[in-house]
């Protein structure tokens, strides 16, 4: 696999092929002065559900956008199956779009939205009847053939979107934010749907979305996005657990973050002083130079309040402020001495300690579940 | 009539009654003067005015005569059939170039949208007289003053704008992502514009060419330039025929397009 900005070793996807889908360094300009994508590239293999996780005007739209041929390059290259796609006209690509507000033909039935890709393709009649047959059964649509869009709920209109993506079987579906306008119980259950299919049909997926949950649980490989630029790419759990920086420690998840000065490096680990020069180990991510400021991040779920168990890395006294009861568990909000706030969450289980308000407790955690990042 | 709600005192009541008796005299002075051609128009005399008998509601002071007449002048068909040919082309071409023009302009690439806006809609605001004074000198040297031909491209000239305004408002409403997504489902942009975006905007151009159509059968300025004796419309041969001899034919003539308008 070629290595490329922002591209982890180790993802967990094993693809049969890679190189079916490939960014090579591609940029895209709206203005020719502002870079939307800054050098984008990225190896994606048959069959893999990749998802591009960025704020909003992050630039993972406007891939999407360049892949179906909406846009064009300004720099740089995509190839599908080694063929550069700046040579394909964008409906000759093959490539199934699910956009963020479905765009179903409004003039159109189900069924006739259905047929639309079918067509196009001149298919035969009967061919065309019994596959829009076959699709609205497999989104679980069966009765709903002769509908206008109008006439559905949303979460329906979803389905028909996906059904019509999918019936011209393309190696390749694009979704944009698909169940950005779904309440949530909708769109946890879409989101069972989408991996149902993937896994069933074996398209590969270009996935977007701002929902790091979404993101999270969908995807094979992750590339998180910030000012046109991939931050980092790679499987869920180790985007979530070795964060290359302090933007992606911050999108994925919960952090907490203590501002510190490095003292020295010991091979991958490092020496950092935080909240009044108390020393604690944190692995090396982006920092270097002794007596460089940086940030300590730590999810709340890796930090422990000290009872009688030993055996951790970091240990600092802070001041218990509040808890909050959140049923499954519990979030403690603690105070360091340098009035950096702090949050732990622990199960709500007999273990789980009761602290008086002011208390000073000691916190505890291991110091590969913490990193130290630059300040930026 | 709408109950009054309880807290109206009579001043609420005198205040709507006013405001429903002046609608109603500002429509009537807008209609009548329209109206009162109708029953001109079946006078048995040549005259503009109401006569006696036709005041008493004789039956010998109305007639069809005029209606006669207007199916007897060899002029009068030649300019009934010259307004629907001239209308009929003009609008086809008003609507096509009209709507290619609203669609183009609609698109977030489209670099000096403003300025070809302005000129697309300047027939509209230009003094007719200017354009047609324009028209003519331009014609001459193509050879199409007093030709079928340079009347209609005259006349889509002026149905454009308002094809251009009806298709853009209707586009205004459109979403841009319809049209990708039947390029992505694998029509070519022409089949998608004629599946997709056609359908949903076809009540825009429609009003758009009934307003082009009506633009070119109202029409005399143009006419006055640049048609010859062969080219008349109804309304050059109501101009004419107001200056020439004055009876009612014109007058049967504007009853069937009141007719024919509603």
């Amino acid at each position: 696999m070629t290595r490329s900005n922002g591209q982890d070793a180790g993802s967990t996807f094993a693809g049969s092929e890679t190189g079916f889908l490939r960014f090579v360094d591609v940029k895209k300009s709206y203005d020719r002065k502002t870079l939307v994508v800054n050098g984008f590239s990225l190896d994606v293999a048959k069959g893999e559900f990749i998802t591009l996780l960025g704020p909003s005007g992050s630039g993972k739209t406007t891939i999407l956008m360049l892949l179906a041929g909406f846009e064009s390059v300004t720099g740089g290259d995509i190839e599908i199956d080694g063929v550069p796609v700046t040579r394909i006209a964008p409906y000759d690509r093959n490539i199934g779009v699910v956009f963020q507000n479905y765009a179903l033909f409004p003039h159109m039935t189900i069924s006739e939205n259905l047929a639309y890709p079918l067509r196009a393709r001149k298919m035969g009649r009967q061919a065309i009847a019994s596959l829009v047959e076959e699709y609205l059964s497999l989104v679980e649509l069966d009765g709903f053939a002769n509908r206008f869009p109008a006439q559905l709920s949303g979460g329906q209109r979803q389905r028909v979107a996906l059904a019509r993506a999918l019936i011209f079987e393309p190696a390749l579906v694009l979704m944009d934010e698909p169940l950005g306008a779904l309440d949530k119980k909708l769109r946890e259950q879409m989101q069972f749907e989408i991996t149902r299919l993937h896994q069933k049909l074996g398209f590969t997926v270009i996935y977007v979305t701002h929902d790091q949950t979404e993101a999270l649980t969908m995807s094979d490989r992750i590339a998180v996005f910030n000012d046109g630029v991939v931050q980092q790419c790679a499987s869920p759990d180790e985007l979530y657990e070795r964060p290359r920086n302090a933007f992606v420690a911050n999108f994925i998840g919960e952090n907490n973050m203590l501002p510190g000065e490095v003292v020295e490096t010991v091979g991958a680990k490092v020496r950092v002083s935080v909240a009044n020069g108390k020393e604690i180990t944190a692995r090396l991510a982006d920092v270097s130079s002794a007596g460089a400021p940086c940030r300590i991040s730590v999810r709340p779920e890796k930090m422990f309040i000290k009872t009688d168990r030993t055996g951790y890395d970091n240990e600092i006294p802070a001041k218990f402020i509040v808890q909050h009861y959140v049923g499954d568990f519990i979030r403690y909000y603690f105070e360091l001495d340098d009035g950096t706030e702090v949050t732990v969450k622990l199960l709500n289980d007999l273990d789980a300690p009761k602290l008086g308000q002011g208390e000073i407790a000691g916190l505890m955690w291991q110091a590969s579940d913490c990193y130290a990042f630059n300040t930026d | 009539m709408a109950e009054f709600p309880a807290y109206y005192n009579w001043k609420h009541k005198a205040g709507i009654y006013m405001l429903r008796f002046w609608a109603a005299a500002a429509l009537l002075f807008l209609i009548m003067p329209i109206l009162v051609m109708v029953p001109l128009s079946f006078n048995s005399q040549p005259y503009f005015t109401f006569t006696e008998g036709m005041l008493a509601l004789d039956a010998k002071a109305y007639s069809l005569r005029w209606y006669q007449k207007i199916l007897d002048s060899p002029n009068w068909i030649l300019a009934i059939k010259n307004s629907f040919i001239i209308g009929f082309f003009a609008t086809i071409v008003a609507t096509v170039l009209g709507t290619v023009a609203a669609v183009g302009l609609a698109s977030a690439h489209m670099p000096f949208k403003r300025i070809i806006t302005a000129l697309l809609l300047s027939p509209m605001i230009v003094p007719l007289i200017i354009i047609a004074a324009g028209m003519f000198f331009f014609y001459t040297r193509f050879g199409l003053v007093g030709t079928l031909p340079g009347l209609v491209i005259a006349h889509a000239a002026l149905g454009i704008p308002f094809v251009v305004v009806t298709v853009t408002a209707t586009l205004v409403g459109f979403d841009r992502a319809l049209y990708n997504a039947g390029l992505s489902l694998g029509t070519n942009p022409v089949r998608t514009f004629f599946e997709v975006v056609f359908p949903l905007i076809r009540p825009g151009v429609i009003s758009g060419a009934l307003f082009a159509f009506v633009t070119s059968f109202d029409e005399v300025v143009l006419v006055l330039f640049l048609a010859g004796p062969d080219q008349r419309t109804i309304p050059r041969q109501m101009f004419s025929g107001l200056r020439e001899q004055i009876n009612p034919t014109i007058l049967a003539v504007a009853t069937l397009l009141i007719l024919l308008s509603v």
